[in-house]
């Protein structure tokens, strides 16, 4: 399983795009794996609020129904309508083509609290 | 084509039945003239032609339903040890008496002059559930489990709204049935899941850790879903109590306890039983269910109405009742399941619904002894009615949960519940019931260890002699088809 260590990592298993004050935000290979084949995904619209920690959408597979977790606060610049038409590629490209959400921060200080790739990979074994 | 069969018989849909000219019935030629009736009747009452509609004979729409019903899979088919569903035979004695004119004829607008053998019944039962439960007072309003955990909830809203409180959070444990956390929810409440202690129980300290004055409830199972008698509920349910908080019990697993323990002395202040799982009602996808619930002496305000009372002259509704949360279902709500369950009760008495449980519980301990050596149990200790094992050995040769239960169709047995509870993965919740002889127990011991070690590939491709193979789940969920389409719109 991949995790791309120009990215940082949530323990709600998200990754982070950080780029300045505004971030990209998908699920991991772990979290598409563990779900199994991605039927359903809810997402908010563009210029809605979000608050870290928060449930901000919803992936749906044929095992299970998981929250999506919000990793920072802030306003919502860019939602990727064609991944909720097509949700398969959550566990394709989880990486590329399945970025769920542009988000411009409110406080840069919240990218502190986040992991790298190397201590996601040790959280997730811990897990296991 | 002409082939013969190789399998199970394969019936087309209906509309593949379909030949042209074909009717169910023949109409003599009348001997008055024949109106068009779109020269008499309002356009919008006129059946217009409906493309692929079938047309079939009797002999057509017979033969079609006798042959799925031959590939139908039932109590009466096999041994059907789902867990938690409590699938336990449904006695012909209770369709007899359901059958009784005076049930099975009534009309749900007679006046209760005219109904009071009904009343009678369904009073009866009452206080028979109330005292099988522990309970002060029970309603038989609601139409299946989860429609009793939802009034139950709703039940909670209205009283905290009576005395000008809110509270918003209601705990969970996460060994809950599926059910809990909708219902809460659709109350109006939010989750928060509390973790099940090591023992496989929950422990008061966990709870109390999480219980304040925004939350309303504790929504426990006892027994809970791993087969195991939650034993601190009584310093659990104080925990909650002192805090002005209540504890609503799933009481799914009632066939566990019955006769042996009263959900009213374990400190729970709202209940639900389920009629078609105890009480031996008919299961069947989506029901007809039964959910009573039972309350304590504090909530009985609340409870639907109306209720059943007896006066001097007879029973009668109560309709006065101005805390109720009202109706919960159309008319007398699942009478004629109300008739089986009564029927059920009256025929075991007392005692006989002890020993059903006390042979639910041998059953679910001998099978598990039987089968631990050979399948994880995460939980080595006595059961209550069911047993959860894991796939743990069986993964190591490939083998996992689904493709044993799909193997189990092979050799006539339905599977056990699977992949669940959450908390032990790859989840084998088996419960057989009281209603097992030994020999079919041994059977199923005798296959699941047979299955065990069968050759990988050959599992893993099961059912091989089921009318359907695996499902393609994911593309009925990605790309769904839900209605026939004629050949020419395919």
């Amino acid at each position: 399983m991949e995790h791309p260590e120009n990215l940082k990592y949530t323990k709600e298993h998200e990754w982070i795009l950080i780029e300045g004050e505004s971030v990209t935000v998908g699920i991991t290979d772990y979290a598409q794996d563990s779900l199994g084949d991605v039927v359903y995904l809810e997402l908010p619209d563009e210029g809605d609020t979000i608050t870290s920690g928060e449930p901000f959408g919803v992936v749906e597979s044929v095992k299970a129904v998981s929250d999506l977790f919000a990793p920072v606060t802030g306003t919502v610049s860019e939602v990727n309508d064609a991944l909720v038409d097509g949700p398969e590629d959550i566990n394709d490209d989880p990486y590329g083509e399945a970025w769920m959400l542009k988000i411009d921060l409110d406080d840069v200080a919240e990218l502190d609290g986040l992991m790298s790739s190397a201590d996601y990979e040790a959280y997730i074994a811990e897990e296991a | 084509m002409a082939k013969a069969l190789e399998g199970p018989l394969e019936e087309p849909l209906i509309f593949d039945r379909s030949r042209e000219g074909r009717a169910g019935i023949g109409i003599p030629t009348p001997d008055v003239p024949i109106v068009d009736p779109h020269k008499v009747l309002p356009r919008l009452m006129v059946r217009e032609e409906v493309k692929g509609f079938p047309e079939l004979s009797e002999l057509d729409v017979s033969r079609h339903f006798t042959r799925l019903s031959t590939l139908n899979f039932g109590v009466e088919t096999g041994f059907y040890p789902l867990g938690s569903c409590t699938m336990k035979y449904n006695p012909k004695l209770n369709e007899e008496v359901a059958g009784l004119p005076g049930f099975a004829g009534l009309h749900p607008y007679q006046g209760e002059e005219m109904v009071q053998g009904a009343l009678e019944l369904t009073y009866e039962l009452e206080k028979i559930l109330e005292e099988i439960s522990g309970m002060h007072a029970i309603t038989l309003h609601p139409a299946a489990g989860a429609h009793g955990e939802l009034t139950g909830m709703l039940m909670l809203a209205a009283y905290y709204r009576d005395r000008g409180e809110t509270r918003h959070k209601v705990l969970i444990p996460d060994t809950a049935h599926g059910t809990n956390p909708a219902s809460c929810a659709l109350g109006g409440f939010t989750v928060v899941p509390v973790k099940t202690g090591p023992d496989g129980i929950l422990t008061a300290k966990e709870v109390a850790d999480h219980m304040d004055d925004d939350t309303a409830a504790l929504m426990l199972t006892n027994p809970n879903t791993l087969g195991l008698f939650e034993s601190n509920i009584k310093d659990i349910s104080q925990v909650m109590h002192d805090k002005g908080g209540f504890v609503y019990c799933d009481g799914a697993n009632l066939n566990a306890i019955m006769g042996l323990a009263k959900f009213g002395e374990m400190g729970v202040d709202i209940v639900q039983l389920n009629l078609h799982k105890t009480f031996s009602t008919p299961h069947g996808g989506g029901g007809p269910g039964s959910g009573p619930v039972g309350v304590t002496a504090e909530l009985e305000p609340y409870l639907p109405k109306p209720r059943i009372i007896k006066t001097e002259e007879g029973y009668s509704y109560e309709t006065d009742r101005p805390k109720s949360i009202g109706r919960m279902r159309a008319f007398h709500s699942q009478f004629t399941i109300l008739v089986r369950a009564y029927a059920y009760i009256r025929r075991l008495g007392a005692n006989g619904l002890k020993e059903a449980s006390e042979a639910a519980i041998l059953n679910a301990n001998y099978l598990k002894e039987q089968l631990k050596d050979t399948y994880d149990l995460p939980y080595d200790v006595a059961c209550m009615h069911e047993a959860v094992f894991s796939d743990k050995h069986q993964q190591e040769r490939g083998i996992t949960t689904m493709d044993i239960a799909k193997r189990l169709m092979d050799y006539g047995i339905h599977p056990p519940t699977i992949y669940f509870p959450l908390v032990v993965p790859g989840a084998l919740m088996i419960e057989p019931t009281e209603c097992e002889g030994l020999d079919t127990i041994d059977n199923f011991v005798e296959v699941m260890k047979k299955i065990s070690a069968e050759d990988p590939e050959l599992v893993k491709g099961a059912p091989h002699t089921a009318p359907r193979k695996r499902i393609d789940e994911i593309g009925a969920a990605r790309r769904p088809r839900l209605r026939w389409i004629t050949p020419e719109e395919d």
